[in-house]
Order: structure tokens, then sequence, then C-alpha cells
């Protein structure tokens, strides 16, 4: 009996790993610098990851589905330049719907594509990344985008503003968080999104139109990317081309930190949002004692392949990879 | 038998898993120079002691022993450099190579500089091919060989080596009879080389055909060897059920009531055509045939799965076509699939989601899915079924064979279907599930469902059903009432043979 | 090797009648639309076209060998940039100076060792940890990229050394050093692919691993060599590369391995693994590079060319499966 609970132990450290690693983090640079938990660091923290976490929810979807989102990238400078533009044209209560209608009919482009049509996620969204960057740069002719008159518009609000005390970027991805962990976790969409990705041939036999679901985790990608978008511009009032260059990959790290498993199936928001604070706050302890920004990167690389392996390791019952 | 020397012999292999004890004590004498069958339900441990064998698994205790040497089988590369050769059930096969690369998979003739001598390789391979009589050349993409062919790429492998023992596991499944006898020469010429044979299949007359003394497992555990000669199918079939074959009929039939499902002339390019048969409510339709006789397909075809290109279905008189799962669902046509663990279940899932999935857009608590009302349904399918499960809670990757077969029924049940197709109900349980799924399809026409069983087992089909619609190679060949219907003309009618009795 | 069927042959030919194509509109459309003065199918623009496709080139060959295995690697990029820090950086650390010119080939070396070696690192956990190669180097390109930015934050690296920019600007038979650094590794690597055990092996470990692991193929060795080829290449690239520009900003490189795959699915290396061809990726390349310079040849903004690229890759995908689609009756699953 003994070693039963020995390897249950095993069992739950490696299932809430990342968890554990979490708390021992915070401990540790809470110990070394004791402004790490003060409140204003800890927003701080969060208002820093909202971007990179909104866009983390949306991916969340699709990964559960069984499938890759690499576009989110290019498509969040896409909406940036977008709304920054048309915010100089047609004011900011027209420009962002309007940016917000771009942004999903290609996520939606996308998910007809991978859905409907079934072709490959991977490479869809790598095409997508490179033809969404290429059509952002044909929108701005690839010059930087600026509100002429940054003082004399509310669209500030979104990035810098606050209410209760409480930065709106946090508000914002509390909110996106709450809403779409309850669509994931309550909603008969949510339950066939984990069938999909669980099975797709027998969500497909318990008549689960698996077409419409995969358009829909697009849709819904695309959607958070709109808001990250939102927030970008309107923290920054102006942007490059490749403001959102390189975030895919990150996102994704977020996700897979948080849990959800590359082939489909598992993975909740909540574990996300995890995932995407456990970044936020290691970049920010790092910081905090000292270290550049750039350490964060050697960290993450080892804790995204510890997480993983931890959770390949408890489900097969061994530590060690049976390949010879 | 021309030496007294055994070839191989296995002695107590114990090999246990989680929660299972798969092989309990089980010796095997393989002699030089004969064919011995292993014989063994589903589940019943042949292919873990293959696999102990072949080097796919270690064993907890027992010895393997070649020649009376007692060996090691560390991997299947061990075992084959030791005279045991392996043929998959499942084809292994690398499709994007050559034939030769794949007979030599992992032991490729060597130039210097690690080259891969070529001339060498298809020499050798050519060899082996003229022996087997086959068709195509060294240099030929496996992809693009038939299934058969394929098979017979994977017989090439055993004669690579100097085999002493050559294990065949189901090696006639996916053959046409000009293949079969094929397969059957090259296993004498085997024989008449002094290599020990080892022949796993469930096919009685290829067992009688070929064997010379047959082995029995039940439950992971050795029953005896027989003489092949000296048996009979009966004998066999008692050491391998450990009881008499209920071979009753069903002969109290329910209430009979209107057609439910009429199908006229349904074609489906080369997997089907002209499938003519009808369904009434109360009434249990067997389909019987050998795989891909097309029946399947035909349930496919009515879940919406498959497009029919001719042919004409009638759901209680109405003409109606169904284009997809949702619709099938929608029109009262539910399919508890062939292939449980790939369709029928989300393994990672709880067992309440799993029973719920077809109808978790019906099950509205506002915004969200009722819970309660799922828990209900489940809770109302656990009792009627008698599903063992610790709670809904429980991932359905974690039931035992029987258990999960029973939550894809309770998910289809739940649905209250007009029609319900059941495709191999019982294929890798146990035989206490066995009897109990058989009983619930009976208590299911008897409250008014009209009841498709497609099955490749002849008791089940003729324990269950009320009416047996015969196929062979996608055509029907006969309908039996269960009155009418015996084993000869049951075996005749899916080999082809159309009786000149026939109705 | 193996007979080809009219299918193998379209597809293999596909990609070469993509390139043929380009070259007929450019050069049609050219004539109409450019602004200078010179034809497309000009010697030098074509000499250009080779060596500018180096440096992706070299690397997408590796990655077509990773892919044939059934493995992805994202990490390319960063150890690019990373290789490229150790090469520039190397050549003023106080202990090599004096070696005057000999200092190139040890930096060449140690950059080409980092490379092996960070390779050999993904490989290992990828063997070893039996995590997905996706998620391991999609790690390591953080992992290593954070590396890149220890060595002198965010300030680029430059040592311009004169005798390697005119090694690498020599031509030789007309073709520029980073051009037979190209042709090189293709024909190295379609040897290696074709003619030895390790790269039969190799494919069959991509086809059915479990097949490979059951005929005794030791999958995760193989799979570490392979890594340590790409890490190889990396390094090369990069010693092609810096060779010449002679500075090296920590950022280089990023979107390598995006630019690499794109290179290899459309010369039709199957993302599952099992089939693929290095020519094949060599003319994916080409194509690649030859719709950069000819757009801007007719006169197209440099910015259309991602759109068109992403376009095609997509179409690429839509048409191979329409190629491969089964008969009519299959499984709509």
């Amino acid at each position: 009996m003994a070693e039963m609970t020995k390897r249950d132990v095993g069992q739950f450290l490696a299932r809430q790993g990342i968890l554990v690693a979490f708390v021992i983090f915070i401990i540790g640079f809470t110990l070394a610098n004791q402004r790490f938990l003060a409140v204003d660091n800890v927003l701080g923290v969060i208002r820093s990851s909202a971007i990179l976490g909104v866009m983390a929810l949306g991916v969340t979807f699709v990964v559960i589905s069984g499938n890759l989102d690499l576009s989110v990238g290019s498509m969040m400078s896409f909406s940036t330049i977008v709304v920054l533009d048309l915010h100089d044209k047609i004011g900011p209560s027209l420009a962002i719907p309007a940016m917000f209608a771009m942004t999903m009919c290609l996520g939606a482009l996308i998910g007809f594509l991978v859905g409907y049509l079934k072709l490959n996620s991977l490479i869809v969204t790598l095409g997508m990344l490179s033809a969404i960057h290429g059509l952002t740069l044909t929108y701005s002719g690839g010059k930087n985008m600026d509100i002429a008159d940054k003082e004399g518009t509310w669209f500030s609000l979104f990035g810098q503003g606050s209410a209760l005390g409480i930065p709106v970027p946090i508000l914002m991805f509390a909110l996106l968080a709450a809403l779409l962990s309850l669509l994931l976790a309550k909603t008969a969409f949510g339950r066939k999104v984990y069938a999909v990705g669980g099975n797709g041939v027998a969500a497909t036999f318990s008549g689960i139109r698996r077409a419409r679901v995969v358009f829909l985790t697009y849709v819904i990608s695309s959607f958070c990317v709109a808001c990250a978008g939102l927030l970008q511009a309107s923290r920054s009032m102006g942007s490059q081309n490749t403001v959102g260059q390189g975030l895919e990959l990150e996102v994704l790290a977020a996700v897979i930190l948080g849990g959800a498993s590359l082939l489909g199936g598992s993975g909740t928001v909540f574990k996300t949002v995890i995932g995407v604070l456990i970044l936020g706050f290691i970049q920010n302890g790092l910081l905090l004692v000292g270290l550049e920004f750039y350490v964060q990167y050697v960290v993450t690389w080892v804790i995204i392949i510890l997480a993983v392996w931890l959770d390949i390791a408890a489900n097969r019952g061994r530590l060690w990879s049976p390949i010879a | 038998m021309t030496s007294f020397t055994p070839a191989l012999r296995l002695q107590d292999i114990v090999k246990t898993f989680p929660g299972v004890r798969a092989l309990d004590g089980v010796s095997l004498t393989v002699l030089p120079g004969e064919v011995h069958a292993l014989m063994g339900e589903n589940g019943a441990g042949k292919s873990t002691l293959m696999r102990v064998l072949g080097g796919v698994l270690q064993p907890n205790s027992g010895r393997i022993l070649i020649g009376e040497e007692p060996t090691i089988m560390a991997s299947p590369l061990d075992a084959k450099s030791k005279g045991v050769v392996f043929i998959h059930q499942e084809l292994s096969l690398a499709e994007e190579l050559s034939v030769a690369e794949n007979v030599y998979l992992g032991e490729l003739p060597r130039k210097s500089f690690g080259r891969v001598d070529w001339d060498r390789l298809h020499e050798k391979t050519a060899a082996i091919l003229d022996k087997l009589k086959v068709g195509f050349t060294p240099q030929t993409r496996v992809g693009d060989l038939s299934l058969a062919n394929q098979q017979m790429v994977e017989i090439a492998r055993a004669l690579t080596v100097d085999a002493k023992a050559v294990i065949f596991d189901e090696p006639t499944a996916s053959l046409t009879d000009a293949e079969k006898v094929v397969l059957f020469d090259v296993i004498a010429d085997l024989k008449a080389r002094g290599v020990g044979v080892i022949y796993i299949s469930h096919r009685m007359e290829e067992i009688f055909h070929m064997t010379d003394r047959i082995s029995i497992l039940r439950d992971g555990q050795y029953r005896g060897t027989l003489h092949t000669a000296e048996t009979s199918e009966e004998e066999l079939t008692q050491l391998m059920i450990g009881r008499k074959l209920d071979l009753s009929r069903k002969i109290n039939h329910a209430e009979v009531g209107a057609v439910a499902l009429e199908v006229r002339g349904l074609s489906c390019g080369r997997l089907y055509s002209d499938v003519s048969f009808e369904v009434r409510r109360g009434e249990v339709l067997g389909f019987y045939g050998l795989v891909g006789a097309g029946r399947t397909e035909v349930a496919e075809t009515l879940f919406g799965l498959r497009d029919p290109d001719a042919g004409q279905i009638l759901l209680d008189g109405e003409e109606v076509r169904i284009g997809s799962p949702v619709e099938a669902i929608a029109r009262g046509i539910s399919l508890v699939p062939e292939d449980r663990k790939g369709q029928g279940l989300v393994l990672g899932m709880n067992c309440r989601d799993n029973m719920t999935l077809p109808q978790v857009d019906d099950l509205k608590a506002g915004p969200f899915v009722a819970e309660g009302a799922e828990i209900a349904i489940f809770d109302q399918y656990r009792d009627k079924l008698d599903i063992r499960t610790p709670g809904w809670r429980q991932k359905v990757g974690n039931l035992s064979g029987g258990n999960q077969q029973k939550i894809v029924i309770a998910k289809w049940l739940s649905m209250h279907p007009n029609v319900l197709i059941v495709d191999e109900p019982t294929r890798g349980i146990d035989v206490g599930s066995k009897s109990e799924i058989h009983n619930l399809i009976r208590d299911l026409a008897a409250n008014g469902f009209a009841v498709i069983v497609i099955s490749s087992e002849m008791p089940e089909v003729l324990h269950v059903s009320d009416r047996i619609v015969a196929m062979h190679h996608g055509k029907v060949i006969r309908t039996f009432t269960s009155e009418e219907v015996t084993e000869e003309s049951l075996v005749q009618a899916i080999s082809g043979i159309v009786a000149e009795t026939a109705a | 090797m193996n007979t080809l069927n009219t299918n193998d042959l379209l597809k293999q030919g596909a990609i070469w009648g993509f390139i043929v194509l380009e070259l007929v509109f450019f050069t049609v459309a050219g004539k109409y639309l450019s602004l200078s003065q010179n034809a497309f199918m000009d010697l030098d623009n074509m000499l250009l076209l080779f060596k500018q496709s180096a440096p992706i080139g070299i690397i997408a060959l590796g990655m077509t060998v990773i892919m044939i295995n059934g493995n992805i690697d994202l990490s390319v990029g960063a150890i690019f940039a990373l290789c490229a820090v150790v090469l520039l950086d190397s050549m003023s650390w106080p202990f090599l100076t004096g070696l005057g010119d000999w200092v190139i080939p040890v930096s060449w070396g140690l950059a080409l060792l980092t490379g092996v070696v960070l390779g050999a690192i993904n490989g290992l956990i990828v063997w070893k940890t039996g995590v997905d190669a996706f998620i391991v180097t999609l790690g390591a390109m953080l992992g290593y990229r954070g590396l890149v930015f220890m060595f002198n934050g965010e300030q680029p690296t430059s040592h311009l050394n004169w005798t390697l920019v005119d090694f690498a600007e020599a031509q030789f038979l007309g073709l520029h050093t980073a051009t037979w650094f190209l042709l090189g590794v293709a024909v190295a690597l379609w040897l290696l692919m074709t003619r030895t055990v390790h790269g039969r092996n190799a494919y069959a470990i991509g086809d059915n691993r479990e097949a490979a692991v059951n005929a005794g193929i030791r999958v995760g060795p193989h799979m570490m060599i392979n890594f340590m080829i790409i890490g190889f290449l990396a390094g090369l690239s990069a010693v092609v590369f810096y060779s010449e520009s002679g500075s090296v900003n920590p950022n280089d490189g990023s979107l390598y391995e995006l630019w690499a795959i794109t290179a290899v699915v459309l010369g039709g290396t199957k993302l599952t693994g099992g089939s693929g061809s290095i020519i094949s990726t060599l003319g994916g390349v080409l194509a690649i590079q030859l719709l950069r310079k000819g757009l801007g040849h007719i006169g197209a903004d440099t910015e259309t060319v991602n759109l068109v690229i992403g376009s095609i890759l997509i179409a690429v995908l839509f048409l191979d499966r329409q190629l491969n689609r089964k008969a009519k009756g299959e499984l709509r699953t």
C-alpha cells in the first residue's frame, strides 16, 4: 500500500506539477524580493500579460479541438494596424467594430479551410501567418501607424484606463476568461469541442458537426485576437507592422504550459490562465531579482519541457521514454 | 513429425498487466515440421502469448526454450535472430518504401559507409518472392499493392531468416480464396523444411484443413492440446468457452409490428451493390458474412456516413435521403459502431458525457448543459444495463470492454431510436458480458425497437436474430428466417454458394 | 529506387512545373510591367537567386530530413542566430586572436559544433523523454534565443574579417560560394536519404513507427542523428551568411523555421513523415525565392510576397488533398 501512495503522490505531483512549480516560484521570488507580491507589482504583471493572455484564451479552444493556430501573431498585428488606421479615418466608435469584423473574417477563413475543407491546421495557419503579414504590409504600405491626435480621443481607455482601481486590460482579460471558461466548461458547444479533439471520428459518429465546431473555434480565436489587437493599439496608440510577430509560439507555449495536450481533448481556460500567469510572473520575478529579460526565455524552455514531460511520464507510469 | 526435440517450448509463462493476469502459467510445445493451431476466444491471451514469444513483451515469469536452449527474447529483432518470426495480423509495413526494403526492414544489407547494398537486397528479395509466386517485384512500392499482396510481403519477411518457428496471426483475414491457396502452400513448404508453425485463427475449416495439433487458451490459462485428427469442432468450442455452446435459436418471436426500415437496391461503389431488406418493429435482423462482405458499409450508409450510388431507403414507408449522422439521428436511426474505441467513445471523456453526447444540444438549462438531467440519464441506464463503474466521473478509457460497450449502447438507447443498428456488439468482450448484451438486444426488440445486428460470430447471429441476411462480396445472397436456417446453409451462403433450395 | 507511377511523377514534377510557370510568367509579365531594362531570365539574376536562396535553403534541406523522419524542428532560427553569434564573437576572443587568419576555420568549427550540440540536445530530449518534437523544439526556440541574447544583450554582434568576406563573395565556375554550399548540401543529403541505411531507416520510422520498432530499428538514435544534422546545417547556414555580412542582430533568424517548413511542404514532403524528397525541397526553396524576385521584377510591392507565398502554400495543400482523394463512397468522418 505504501508503494501505492508513493505512486499516487508522484501522479499528483506530475499532474498538478505546474501549480506546484508556480507556488514555489512565487514563494522563492517573494523571499528574494519583498516587492514581488506587492499589489501594484502583481497588477503590473497581469496587465502586461493581458495581451498574450487574451490570445491564449482563444487558442485554448483551437488546441482542445485538436488543431493549431500559428496565425494569431500576425493576425494581431493586422488588427492593431487596421484599428489604428481606421481610428483617424472614421473615428474610434466605428473603427473598433470594423476591425473586429475584418479580423473575424480572417478567423472564419481559417476555420473554413481547416474545418470544412479539412486541411492540416499547422500548414494552413502557417500559410495564413505569412499571408496575413503580407496583407498587413499591403494595407499599411509598410509604414508604421500612429494616431495623429493622441490626447483628443477616448481610444486610450482600453489599454491605459482603469476602473475601480484595476487597469482595463486586466478587467478585459478576466471578463473574457470568465465568459470563455463558462462557454467551454458548461455549454453544449464546449462539450463538443472536447469531443472533437478527444476523438473526432467518435464525435462524428455521435452526430456532432465536426466541421462547424472546428470552424467556430477559429472564429473564437480570431475574436480574442481582435481584443488583443485593441488592447495593443490602445496601449501604444501607434504600432509597427510586426508588433505581434513571434507571439504565436509564445501563446502556444502558455497554452501547453497550462496542460493542454497538442493531441486535443484536454485543457481548460483556467489552466491556460495559469500558464499565462506563470510566464508573466517568471519574467517579472527574474527582472526583480536583477536578471535580464532574456533569462526568462531559457527558464520558460526548461519549464515547458519539464511540464509536458512529467505529464507524459505520469500517464505512461515511467519517467523515461521506452523508445529504443 | 520428423524429430522429437521440440522446435520451441514455452514453460509456465505468466504475464500480468495492472489489474489483469493476462497469462497464467501457460505452456506450449511446438515440434519441428508441425502446424500448431492456437485457439481461444478474443481476450483469451493468444495475442499476449505471441507477443511474449515474439519479444514484444517480457513475461513476469516462465521460460522460453528454443531447441531446448533457454532463451530470453529481448526484442522482436532478437526473437527474429533466434529464429522466431511473427507475421502480424495488423500489417506492419512502411507503405512509402519498396517491397525489398520492407522485407529486410531493420536489417538492410550494407556496403561501406553505411550505404545500402541495393543489388544484394533486390537479389535476395527476388529469390524470396519467387518462392511465394507473387506477381510483383522487389522494387514495387508497398503502398501500391493490394491488401493481400501486402500480406504476402509480411510473409516474405518470415523467409529472410533460417526460421525455427513462424507465427501466423489470423493470416487469411484479408485474403481471397486463390490467395489463401498460395498461403497454404507456403505453410506446407515451411512445414516440409522442418519449421514449426504456430497458426492462430478463428476459422474452424482452416484449422481442420491445415493443422496437426491444436492448443487452447481460455482466460489466460492453458486448457490442453488436442490432435486435430482426433477431435471435433464441438470439443474445441467447449474447451474454448468452457461450457456447451448455447445454440438456442430465438424461438419466441415478439409481436412483430410495422416495417420500420426498408432498403431497396442500395449500392455503393465497389463496397456493396443491390442490397435490399426490411426490418420491422419488434424484430432483430441479423447480418452475417465474412469481414469485408459489405455489412458495416451498409450500416454506415444508413447512418449517413456514406453516399449510396443508387437505391432507396424508406423509413416508416417514406423515402428519405440521409446525408449525415445528424440527419440519421434526427430520423431516429442509431448506430453502435464496429470499432468501440475508435468510433464509439471519446476515451478521455467521462462516462456521463460520453453517454449524453448525441443529445447534449437538447439538454439545456438556460444557456448551459443541464447536468442534472445528464446525471439522471446516466443513472437510469447504468441501472438498466448494469454498467459497473465507480461513478459518472470515471473516464471511459478506464472501464472494461464490456462496460465500455454498454456505455455505447446506453448512449444510443437514451436517444429512443426507431431503428437501432448494432455492429459487432460483443467483439473483444468477455463471455459473461456477451450473454448480457445478447439478452439486452432481445429485450430491446421485445420492447418494440427495430434492431439490426451485424456480427461475424455465427452463434451470436443465430442466437439473437429473428431473420438473418447473409452477405458475400457486397451482395445479399439470401435471407433466412430463424426456423429455416441451418449452420450449413448459412456457411454456404456467406461463402457465395447459393443453395439450390433457396426459398 | 522505386518504380514511379504517374501519380508520383505528377507530385514530384509539380514543383518543377511550378518553377517553369513562374519563369514564363515573370519573363512575359516583366516585358510589360518591369521598370528595369534587364530581362528576368538574366544569367546574373539567376545566379544571384541561387545565392540568396542558400541561407534558408540549407536549413530547409535539413528540415526535409527531420520531417521525413516524422518530426519537426521549430528551433532552427534560434540555432542559426546562436551559431552566427558564436562565429562572429569567437573571432575576437583573446586566445584566438593570435591565430591571424587561422581564426577563420576555428570559428567556423566552433559555430558548426554549436549547431550540432544544440541539435543533439533537442534530439536527446525527444528521444529520452518521449515529448513530441513540436513541443521540445518550440521550447528550444525560446531557450536558444535566450542564449543568443546572453552574449551581447540587445546589441548586435559584429566582426568583419575581410579574408572571410572575400571568400564568401568569391565565385567559382560562375557560382557563388553560398550556392556551392547549397548544392553540396543538397547532394550530400540526397545521397544520405536515398543511398544509406540511416536514410532508409529514417523514411521507415516516419512512415510507420511501430513497424520500424518491431523490425528492431533503433528509433531514438536515428532521430537524434537527424536533429544533429539539422543543427549542423543551421550552423552551416549561419557560417555561409554571416561570413559575408559580418554582423548579427539577436533577433536574426526568427521565423526561419516557418520559411523552411513552407519550402519543404511546397516540395511535397508529407507532414506525417515517411515521404518526401530532398530534390523537391530544393525546388520549393527556389520557387519561393523566384517568387520574391519575380514579384519585385514586375514592380509588385515587396509586401505582397508574403501574401502570395502564404496563399500558394494553402493552395498546394488543397490541391494535394484533391489529388489524393479517395474514391466516391468514402466514409464521411
